[in-house]
């Protein structure tokens, strides 16, 4: 480095003559634009730009130059260095940008790759069938009543008029346990809730009955494609003033409706149960074929309607039994099998396929249900 | 019941074009379902002949079989009119006799297709029938012979043999017992078409004189009305006639001899079951009484039956000679020598005859109609028309006299407001159809002012209620005129908490990536020692069940785990690496004493209500999960990872998170887990249930891989835990300082201790402590561990200044050194 100019030389400082400069920003500017990735710009950073580069270095020259010249100077090195500096700045964003996309393509994965390390849950669609199904009923301002499955007797048979010596009494459809003396039962269906909730509420005008029971029932059939000993139903009751048949008729169409979509409506044919009379079976407009071409059908077997359950008008006997002023109230009552409903809703061929607990049938439900 | 269509239309004028199928859709939408329509003679195809048989040749074979060489007249039903030659295995038949051919190019039911063919040295071409190659009968002990005057050779065969008649089987229902009976079945048929009825009841009887026999009634309660009438002179070997033998086959029934065959004939005709005794065999009068101790009786199908007090019987000086109204008794019965024939009509009450029928595990056609209710009338009109059908087709002589004992009760009456079918069925129905129809259904009726009041017919003891008339009214009116309208004013309250939050549990299980089953609550003493229980385990005491439908299970169970461990064996065995399974399952506990049967003519008492109640068994729902295997699956992520104890409680803590209930774990040694690694699990004082590792031999057992982790909760109880009510949090948002820790204890200390005391000691200011590392080892020294907590402080109103989080830190570590003898490492 040169000492202070005293005696002006200007051999001594020719690196800031105009040529002298202009080279080093030309070569400075052709480095910078070769550098091709970061860590070559930080080389070129470091030789044009850095301390010891020709620019800074010519930059302390300019104390040596007499005072009139050093404006000038100092102009043309400012210029010099803000050059380069423009030009590094740039660089670096188009080598940082080239880098980031480089980097994304690199990181590219296979996502066809399985990524089922924790296989999924899935509630039992008889769960998620009678959850539906007390949902569509909830929507219609009912309320849905439970009760145990492990019952009296009398709730059982009795207070819904199925007397002593009904068929359905004996030990070749019931479960009884023991000693049969004890006169308890594993219910035969859901209308023993029924019962309790007409004696344990009572029905008023400002708190008419409208229920809904799903719930687990028992019998002694033989456990194969189509009886199971264990099996599903869904009850309603309703009490109210002035309930008729066409109420009945229009819940369950309603219901028919909802769980099967547009157009499947209800029928009803005579029948006979203890505990409702008039009685009636209902049936169901054949939700696959809707009655429509039904010889090849498969769900109703031609027949355009499918069996679904019974209902009637609440016997008032029944009423009588339960605490309910069977003159000034009336009601109507209906049951169907919900293992039944998802078989034809589903298609299932066995029964059993519903107990057995194997994963692969629960889970193929998903959240039709 | 079986109605061939030709009876029916014997009592009722129907239109000459209406088709079965609008009678059977008519009849169901009354109320008589169409179970079955069946056509004798389906399935046959092509020529089906009359055939006159020239010769028959008998000739041994090598097998020990005799077959005949035979040639048939068939007319020029072949072509050629030549003789058929045909092979046939039958021998009940001679030259002369008229057969049915099948010729070759014929079909037979089950696709049975006829052609000429070599057989035994011979070309057989065709086949003379019998019944069941016919589908017509069971009778395969021969051929059918035709009696001689069938038509001429080659006619088709079809018209003898009354093919084509269309027979409708009725489902019908309990109440409906007069549709047991062509009578009843006719007569809904006119109700349906508006058509005239003649009524095959309706028939001159003598006037009882007590004549035919002697007979005393001892119990008029079982027996209201007992008719008897005596014939003689019978010829037991009159053939039945085919007319009558086609229509009780038609029915369901077999034709077993002539006497026989007019008794259960008349059953179809009229619905009133009777029996024929053989006169000779029947000593002295006949007596209706309850059996006796000890009193047993042969009945016709060779059964020695002892008898119950409660059984109806008849007896004769010999003793009881026939279980009333259920079946005859072997003694007295009917044979090929029997030329004087008592004939009994009677009319028994319905719940002995139920009760008798179940007792003695005896159905029969007239066991069943005798149990559903029959008309009280028809004893005196049924045995006369026996009288009638043996004297013009068996040759006998009807004796003079007719015993006629006791008196039908007389008709129901029941009366209504006249609108009760309109306001019940939600039809526009006027007084004038609700009269119509009850007439219809030969009801009385008169009405005075706004009340109906219906005098019901005998033969419908199943009217006894205004409503049953309704049913009556509505069902004629048709249900298919109800009109469809939604009631209107339900005003339920949603679904209740419980429902709600056990709806939220599956939802949560799932979510986590368990499988919900559905087992059986049965289960026997070896489940019981599979899940190792103690002899004591209050849990062995189970609720048992009279009737179970397997030996081996015959009690209800009382823990959720034996058919949810089963459900996993299952799926490993069809082989599944592994299985995450919940259950929920209803388990009960035995109650004391008996459920009392009331009344049902009122409402029991509260008082009432309350000892029903307790006398039912006491039942809770029990959340049952069973993690057995691989629970993740190997995969390029790196090994799977198999069930263990933490799984297990894993799932309790996610469960308890999402109820908001405050759970502790402590250990606990309680089967079927595994000793040291199962989890009470409880709430408070309260314990909920357990968690854990299954005992090592419950895993064998149930064929699960080691390590199968299960827990069993009471959910009704978890559930009634959960706040109803959360108060919103509030949290600090200035900066936490951290501080980690390790601590030197003995093995025996448990982390929940050491987390506790850092808590107590740690003051304030302390946000969180959370286990994070636990090591033991060389470094740590025999009988020790070290355990890693990492500790977050945060002031609700400041930045903590410097060294608060260290001092407080250091308290807490105090504490713990106090308490449990912890040395920070």
């Amino acid at each position: 480095m040169s000492g202070p100019n005293t005696d002006y030389d200007p051999v001594e400082v020719s690196t800031l003559q105009p040529e002298e400069v202009q080279g080093a920003v030309d070569a400075a500017l052709a480095a910078i634009a070769a550098a091709g990735d970061l860590d070559e710009l930080k080389q070129v950073r470091l030789a044009h730009a850095g301390d010891r580069s020709p620019l800074a270095l010519a930059n302390r020259e300019i104390g040596a130059l007499p005072p009139q010249a050093r404006k000038e100077a100092g102009q043309r090195i400012g210029q010099a260095r803000g050059a380069v500096a423009r030009a590094l700045a740039e660089r670096q964003a188009v080598l940082e940008a080239e880098h980031e996309a480089r980097m994304l393509v690199e990181e590219t994965v296979d996502v066809t790759l399985p990524v089922d390390r924790r296989p999924a849950g899935a509630r039992h669609p008889l769960t998620t069938g009678a959850e539906l199904i007390a949902d569509i009923f909830v929507a219609m301002g009912w309320e849905v009543a439970e009760g145990p499955v492990i019952e009296a007797e009398w709730l059982n048979f009795d207070a819904l008029n199925l007397g002593p010596d009904h068929p359905a009494r004996t030990m070749q459809d019931t479960f009884w346990t023991e000693p049969a003396e004890d006169h308890v039962v594993l219910r035969t269906h859901t209308s023993p809730v029924q019962a309790r909730t007409m004696l344990s509420r009572g029905v008023s005008e400002d708190a008419p009955i409208y229920v809904v029971c799903p719930g687990r029932v028992f019998r002694t059939d033989e456990y194969d494609a189509t009886h199971s000993p264990m099996f599903h139903q869904v009850e309603g009751l309703a009490v109210d003033e002035g309930i008729t048949m066409a109420h009945l008729k229009g819940t369950l169409d309603h219901f028919a409706t909802q769980m099967f979509g547009e157009g499947i409506t209800t029928r009803f044919r005579p029948s006979y149960f203890p505990f409702t009379e008039p009685s009636a079976e209902v049936d169901l407009v054949c939700f696959v074929c809707r009655g429509v071409d039904s010889d090849s059908c498969r769900t109703c077997r031609g027949e355009g309607w499918i069996e679904w359950g019974g209902c009637g008008i609440v016997n008032p006997r029944v009423l009588r039994a339960c605490g309910i002023d069977s003159e000034r109230y009336s009601g109507f009552a209906f049951g169907m099998g919900i293992d039944r409903t998802l078989m034809f809703r589903h298609g299932l061929e066995d029964l059993r396929t519903l107990f057995e607990g194997d994963v692969r049938f629960t889970t193929a439900f998903g959240s039709e249900l | 019941m079986k109605a061939p269509v030709s009876w029916i239309r014997e009592y009722v004028d129907l239109p000459a074009d209406l088709t079965t199928e609008a009678l059977t859709d008519r009849l169901t939408a009354l109320g008589l379902k169409l179970e079955a329509l069946e056509a004798a003679g389906a399935g046959i195809e092509g020529p089906l002949v009359v055939g006159r048989v020239l010769t028959k040749q008998p000739e041994p074979q090598k097998n020990g079989k005799v077959i005949n060489w035979c040639t048939v007249d068939v007319g020029d039903a072949n072509g050629t009119g030549q003789p058929q030659g045909i092979v046939c295995g039958a021998h009940n038949f001679e030259p002369g006799d008229k057969v049915v051919v099948i010729l070759p190019g014929g079909v037979l039911p089950g696709d049975f297709r006829i052609s000429e063919r070599k057989t035994y040295g011979h070309l057989s071409a065709g086949m003379i029938c019998s019944a069941r190659e016919l589908g017509i009968g069971e009778d395969h002990d021969g051929i059918i012979v035709l009696p001689p005057d069938a038509p001429e050779p080659g006619t088709d065969a079809r018209g003898v043999l009354g093919f084509g008649e269309e027979v409708i089987e009725f489902e019908i229902n309990p109440d409906r017992a007069y549709a047991l009976s062509l009578r009843g079945v006719a007569r809904e048929a006119a109700l349906g078409f508006d058509a005239p009825f003649r009524d095959p009841a309706v028939r001159r009887v003598p006037e009882p004189d007590g004549r035919a026999w002697e007979v005393q009634v001892a119990d008029p309660v079982g027996c209201p009305v007992f008719a008897a009438r005596l014939v003689s002179g019978f010829d037991a070997s009159a053939p039945t006639p085919d007319w009558m033998a086609t229509r009780l086959e038609q029915a369901g029934m077999r034709s077993i001899s002539l006497a026989v065959d007019v008794t259960n004939y008349v059953m179809l005709e009229l619905g009133q079951p009777i029996h024929g005794y053989d006169a000779d065999k029947v000593q002295g009068a006949l007596r209706v009484r309850r059996a006796e101790p000890g009193e047993k009786l042969t009945t016709l199908d060779d059964v020695v039956r002892e008898l119950s007090e409660e059984d109806l019987v008849i007896v004769d000086d010999s003793g009881p000679i026939g279980l009333a109204g259920v079946m005859g008794g072997a003694s007295t019965e009917m044979s090929e020598t029997t030329t004087r024939v008592l004939v009994e009509a009677a009319h028994w009450d319905a719940t002995s005859m139920f009760r008798t029928g179940r007792r003695h595990k005896l159905t029969s056609e007239a066991g069943k109609r005798n149990e559903r209710g029959v008309d009280p009338l028809l004893p005196g009109v049924a045995a006369d028309r026996v009288v009638e059908l043996l004297v013009e087709l068996g040759g006998a002589s009807a004796e003079p006299g007719f015993t006629l004992v006791g008196e039908a009760p007389g008709p129901a009456t029941i009366t209504m407001p006249s609108d009760l079918p309109a306001r019940i069925s939600g039809i526009a129905i006027e007084d004038a159809t609700t009269i119509a129809h009850l007439e219809a259904i030969g009801c009385r009726v008169a009405v005075e002012g706004d009340t109906l009041t219906a005098q019901v017919p005998a033969w419908r003891p199943d009217l006894t209620d205004p409503y049953d008339l309704v049913e009556e009214v509505v069902r004629i009116v048709g249900y298919d005129r109800v009109p469809s309208v939604l009631p209107r004013r339900a005003t339920g309250r949603g679904l209740t908490r419980e429902q709600r939050l056990r709806r939220r549990v599956g939802r949560t299980l799932a979510g986590a990536g368990l499988v919900e089953v559905v087992s059986f609550p049965f289960v026997g003493d070896d489940a019981w020692d599979a899940l190792g229980l103690p002899a004591d385990d209050p849990r062995r005491n189970a609720v048992r069940l009279a009737n179970p439908l397997s030996a081996e299970a015959p009690s209800y169970t009382t823990t959720v785990l034996p058919g949810l461990l089963e459900a996993a064996g299952r799926n490993l065995g069809r082989g599944a690496a592994g299985v995450a399974l919940f259950e929920t399952q209803t388990v009960a506990r035995p109650a004391e004493g008996a459920a009392p049967i009331y009344g049902v003519d009122r409402r029991p008492t509260d008082a009432e209500l309350e000892v029903l109640l307790g006398a039912i068994p006491v039942q809770w729902s029990e959340l049952g999960v069973v993690l057995a295997g691989e629970q993740e699956r190997a995969g390029w992520w790196g090994p799977a990872a198999d069930a263990g104890w933490q799984d297990a409680l894993a799932v309790v803590d996610r469960l308890a998170a999402e109820l908001g209930v405050e759970i502790a774990v402590a250990s606990a040694s309680v089967m079927p887990w595994h000793p040291g690694r199962c989890a009470r699990v409880s709430a408070g004082n309260t314990t909920l249930g357990f968690a854990g590792e299954l005992h090592p031999n419950v895993c064998r057992a149930y064929g699960l891989p080691a390590r199968s982790s299960a827990v069993a909760i009471d959910l009704d109880t978890l559930i009634a835990l959960a706040p109803t009510v959360v108060r919103g949090p509030e949290f600090s948002t200035y900066p936490v300082a951290k501080e980690d820790v390790a601590l030197v204890v003995d093995d025996t200390v448990t982390a929940a201790a050491v987390a506790a005391a850092l808590r107590e000691g740690a003051g304030p200011l302390l946000e969180s402590v959370r286990l994070f590392d636990v090591y033991a080892g060389e470094q740590i020294g025999a009988g020790k561990k070290s355990l890693a907590f990492a500790l977050r402080f945060r002031a609700p109103d400041r930045t903590l200044a410097e060294g608060e989080s260290g001092a407080a830190r250091d308290a807490a570590v105090a504490r713990a050194a106090e308490l449990l003898g912890a040395v920070q490492r």
